[in-house]
């Protein structure tokens, strides 16, 4: 009889272990950790089998990866982690004396799931650097917590321009940030573009808002007339910011947001019959979803910009070439939004621990005073943690692709 | 204000009627599962995802991506209403029978039941997300993301109210979910079977013990429920183009929120609901000057209307329908 019960008792939970340890395998190559609280259980065995996959030997450090992997805007989150993977793996392959292994926190872009990632890092894996968090939303709640820890972070994405004020020692960004990106694409539509009536949109988000008052903000200046509305971007129908729009017949719209909703909001917009008005967004859209949400026809000529330089393998300039050539042949596609600057935050910390700085301390340190050559730009941090490169690049959609119009300071619309 | 009002009150006014039946549709499932087992299903967000997906395989899997005219479109679009109907119905079912069924029998408390709903509302949620998505529709590592519908009808106008377009989709979505509502009230108050969903409201043991087959009246429940999210499903896609593993979330509350403004059991309620839910929201919008206002109104709305008239806008029930 106790056989029995106890039988009763243990079969789901074998079974359930079996399930998690199943799941574990199944994801250890794509994401090692799974974000959501799916259980403890589960993320012990992960990081059981990531340890026991990662027999070295010798030493070895850990540098995270923290980014949305999975979520609805994860396409602007996978190429920069192509790119940070690929920095590494081929500084592993040089056989150094010490090794890096790259861990994977998929964020979704939750700052709650964030800060708990963040936490699992510092104290369980022990990372000495981070690459990301991808998104303004995470970093802002992030920070605070690597700063404690005494952790340094180098962002590829996350553009907001406050994230720089905090004073924070161990946050560095390897891209300029909204105080750029903001008023470079506010002055590309006030100059090189000349528009006179614009309509600017925001998604009320950490990135968005900011990002749109720029825009706002070099239009007054300006003396260019604007209306502004913002939109829920958790909504279906955006229909009242795009009958307003209807109304107050702009030339040009801005939209401050990511590119889920900024599908969604060119459909509707084109849709309704705003047809002529020039479509512009910032990084946030950087991505074939923009297309694909809005339909190939409505996203023809819509304009994006973006603080990052995205080449191919026909670039002018070779290093850019080069890094093109081997991501294709890395991941079997051509490199896209912040895989540039995902790989040179991974070749940054490679640059401080083959300098021989394998603690956390030593490697921010090495931050500090670092001017090392990137694929992206001249890598080297001022103060407070950005990077000094200012160029912010207009990008266009031409028959369902994105391809570079120039920089903001002269780029003509075709 | 007042000029942005009166400059955008038709547009306004036509994309309320067009998405308020949506809702509406959505609506009636809560409310006839209400009616019949006092159970709100929160699972019946994830039906009308499911149908969303139903119709979306329609055209993935005949392969079109172009605009199409003439009875290729009207073949087109009724076999997704079909799809809609028959994955969001069979959803619909089956979560009856798997997750609700065992919970009656045995006696379960309401509680049971709603948590089992929220259960399997992300179960059903992540099962999209992880599978259906990337494997059905061969979307790898794209299950989070948006999954696009190609044009496959061109948005034509039809007719203009006040210099305003009304596109032929628009009209398409409001009629569709009209004749839908139309023949649930009929199927309803006129046949057999709708006597029985009636009497099972007004009185389950009196039902039973008047030879009324109890289980057949809920699965036929849930099968209509279920149908009319399918036909949700199909129109939201038709409109929008794209959805999503996680559509059903704000949908779902929103379509709730229209049952219980229009009376949660009645059915002509839950029409009223979705109809005034897709106006207000709109017109609130507009009033408030941006579009990221709607839910405050909507919901704002919703807690003024149950202050001051708790039992909803009808107020009457399922149970007191009249044959």
């Amino acid at each position: 009889m106790l056989n029995r019960r106890l039988l009763r008792a243990v079969a789901p939970v074998a079974a359930l272990a079996l399930a998690l340890s199943a799941c574990a395998d199944d994801n250890k190559d794509k994401v090692k950790k799974g974000a959501s609280a799916v259980a403890s259980g589960a993320s012990a065995v992960a990081s059981g089998a990531s340890q026991a996959g990662s027999a070295v030997g010798g030493n070895s450090v850990k540098i995270g990866f923290m980014g949305d992997l999975t979520g609805e805007n994860s396409g602007i989150v996978i190429p920069a982690r192509n790119g940070a993977k690929m920095a590494i793996d081929q500084y592993n392959a040089t056989n150094p004396a010490v090794k890096i292994e790259m861990v994977e926190y998929d964020s979704k872009a939750d700052p709650t799931t964030a800060v708990a990632l963040a936490q699992q890092a510092i104290k369980t894996d022990k990372i000495v650097g981070l690459v990301g968090p991808a998104f303004s939303g995470e970093s802002a709640q992030v920070g605070p917590v690597l700063e404690e820890a005494k952790i340094p972070s180098i962002t590829m994405s996350a553009t907001n321009a406050k994230l720089a004020a905090n004073g924070w020692k161990y946050w560095h960004r390897m891209l300029a940030g909204d105080s750029v990106q903001g008023p470079g694409i506010g002055e590309w539509i006030a100059g090189p573009a000349a528009k006179k009536n614009v309509f600017v949109i925001d998604d009320k988000s950490e990135y968005g808002k900011p990002l749109a008052d720029f825009v706002r903000k070099v239009l007054t200046d300006k003396g260019i007339k604007f209306e502004s509305d913002s939109i829920d971007p958790a909504e279906s129908d955006y229909s009242t910011a795009v009958n307003k729009a209807v109304a107050f017949k702009p030339d040009a719209i801005f939209f401050g947001g990511y590119y889920a909703a900024a599908g969604k909001l060119l459909k509707q917009l084109r849709d309704k019959g705003v047809k002529d008005a020039t479509f512009v967004s910032g990084d946030g859209s950087l991505d074939k979803g923009l297309v694909e949400g809005a339909g190939a026809a409505n996203a023809d000529g819509a304009i994006v910009g973006c603080p990052c330089l995205i080449g191919g393998s026909d670039a002018p300039d070779p290093k850019v070439a080069k890094f093109a050539v081997d991501y294709k042949a890395a991941f079997n596609a051509d490199p896209a939004i912040y895989a540039a600057e995902g790989y040179d935050s991974s070749s940054m910390f490679i640059a401080a621990i083959k300098a021989g700085n394998t603690t956390a301390e030593a490697i921010n340190t090495f931050l500090v005073t670092a001017d090392v050559p990137g694929v992206s730009k001249q890598m080297k941090f001022g103060p407070n943690g950005e990077v000094s490169a200012t160029d912010t690049y207009i990008y266009q959609v031409k028959g369902g692709k994105i391809a570079l119009l120039g920089n903001s300071k002269d780029a003509k619309l075709g | 204000m007042w000029n942005d009002f009166v400059t955008q009150f038709w547009p306004a006014t036509i994309d309320g009627l067009s998405i308020g039946s949506i809702y509406a549709l959505v609506a009636l499932g809560y409310t006839m599962v209400y009616g019949v087992l006092r159970l709100i299903n929160f699972a019946h967000s994830e039906i009308f995802m499911m149908g969303t997906f139903g119709a979306l395989f329609v055209p993935y899997t005949l392969g079109i991506t172009t605009p199409q005219t003439g009875f290729a479109l009207v073949g087109i679009f009724l076999l997704m209403l079909a799809g809609g109907m028959l994955v969001s119905a069979g959803g619909a079912v089956a979560l009856e029978w798997i997750a609700y069924r065992p919970l009656r029998k045995r006696g379960a408390s309401r509680l049971a039941a709603l948590i089992c709903a929220i259960g399997a509302s992300l179960f059903l949620q992540e099962v999209f997300a992880l599978y259906v998505i990337p494997r059905v529709f061969d979307r790898p590592q794209q299950g989070r993301n948006l999954t696009p519908l190609p044009r496959i009808m061109e948005r034509n106008e039809l007719f203009s109210i006040a210099g305003h377009a009304v596109r032929l989709d628009q009209v398409i979505v409001v009629a569709a979910a009209v004749v839908m509502m139309v023949a649930l009230d009929r199927l309803v108050t006129k046949t057999r079977i709708g006597r029985g969903i009636r009497a099972t409201a007004q009185n389950p043991e009196a039902a039973v013990l008047m030879g009324v087959d109890i289980d057949t009246i809920v699965r036929v429940t849930f099968l209509v429920g279920g149908a009319m999210a399918g036909v949700a499903g199909a129109l939201y896609l038709l409109a929008y183009e794209n959805t999503s593993y996680f559509i059903g979330f704000l949908f779902g509350i929103k379509a709730f929120t229209a049952a219980v403004l229009g009376g949660i059991g009645n059915l002509r309620g839950a029409l009223i609901g979705g109809i005034v839910i897709g106006l207000v929201e709109n017109y609130g919008a507009i009033l408030a000057g941006s579009g990221a206002w709607k839910n405050v109104i909507t919901f704002g709305v919703l807690v003024l209307v149950l202050m001051f008239r708790p039992s909803g806008i009808l107020g009457e029930s399922l149970r007191q329908t009249r044959a």
